[in-house]
């Protein structure tokens, strides 16, 4: 037992934890149909600003979390790749919707079949498109997750390119 | 239909054996002819002062798989000056057909679109790269003999971007 685990350390955890999973900014980005309900979300009738995700930053480089909405075309993929390096840590991934999870109904050539092929994922929300309901629940399962991590393997401040 | 039939009386006058059918299909004039003299034709359809066919609608490729030449090219031309319509048909093999990208500016991508699903090449084209598939792609998704899922569609696919390369 290191200093890792001392009661300190896992107040730090808590504090750092509850103030980061209620202010996750997602990055402004969509790709398909999916991202229509995603946008629905931010509405006044679903109100994703209760659980502190309502600012939809313009640019990847102010943002935590990537909602990757829609079929992920091979083509595209660089892109959503370079989208996502370019987002400081730390950093969470939401997969939404049947394509984005696994390549849905597009069984074909021209489409990566599931977005955890190129970047690692941390909730797959189900549905072809889900209802902006889902999105919010999976929102709150990343927050239970969020609560869940240490500082250890999410440093407070990152120096260089680490992984 | 006589401005029609003047296009007909127009091209069989001035290229003869050239123009291989001469049809209606859906009231428009649709006419067959040989791949050699294609950009011809379409140059002449352009530039003559009465036919003013100034616009390329669409350009698109047809797999017959078995017969040869395998392959059919369709242009569909629009003339405003007469408001109507005319639609160019030629057969070829993949080794090659005159591109009209010099012609009307329009042709470019949509050769770069027939190369891509097809495989059929043009020669002279300015950029003949794929368009929609990526770069590295094999095969030619719209040729019958593609299989619907597409070659490895379920292998593990990754991404190495131009600064992960360095």
């Amino acid at each position: 037992m290191g200093i890792e685990n001392t009661v300190p350390i896992k107040m730090v955890d808590f504090i750092v934890n509850w103030a980061r999973k209620n202010s996750l900014f997602p990055v402004t980005f969509g790709l398909a149909c999916c991202a229509l309900e995603m946008m629905v979300a931010s509405s006044a009738e679903y109100d994703i600003a209760r659980f502190g995700a309502e600012v939809f930053r313009p640019s990847p480089r102010q943002s935590d979390l990537m909602i990757v909405a829609g079929t992920l075309t091979k083509k595209m993929a660089p892109m959503v790749k370079r989208i996502y390096e370019q987002m400081p840590n730390p950093k969470w991934v939401i997969a939404f919707g049947a394509c984005a999870s696994s390549g849905g109904i597009f069984r074909s050539y021209s489409v990566v079949q599931g977005v955890d092929q190129i970047i690692p994922v941390d909730v797959y929300i189900p549905g072809c498109p889900p209802r902006p309901e889902a999105l919010l629940k999976g929102l709150i399962e990343l927050q239970k997750k969020i609560q869940k991590e240490t500082i250890k393997d999410r440093p407070l401040i990152t120096l260089g390119r680490t992984a | 239909m006589s401005d029609t039939n003047k296009l007909f009386e127009k091209l069989s006058g001035k290229f003869g054996d050239k123009i291989l059918n001469t049809a209606f299909a859906f009231g428009e004039p649709v006419v067959s002819v040989d791949k050699k003299a294609i950009r011809e034709i379409l140059l002449f359809l352009k530039e003559d002062k009465d036919l003013s066919y100034d616009m390329l609608i669409d350009l698109f490729g047809i797999d017959y798989p078995g017969e040869k030449p395998r392959f059919e090219i369709v242009y569909i031309l629009r003339s405003v000056k007469q408001n109507n319509r005319a639609t160019i048909k030629t057969r070829t093999t993949e080794d090659g057909i005159d591109t009209v990208s010099n012609i009307w500016k329009a042709a470019n991508w949509l050769e770069r679109e027939t190369y891509d699903m097809f495989g059929i090449r043009f020669k002279d084209h300015p950029d003949l790269r794929r368009i929609y598939t990526v770069d590295d792609f094999e095969g030619h998704p719209l040729r019958k003999d593609f299989p619907v899922e597409g070659y490895d569609y379920d292998k593990p696919f990754t991404v190495i971007l131009e600064e992960e390369k360095a």
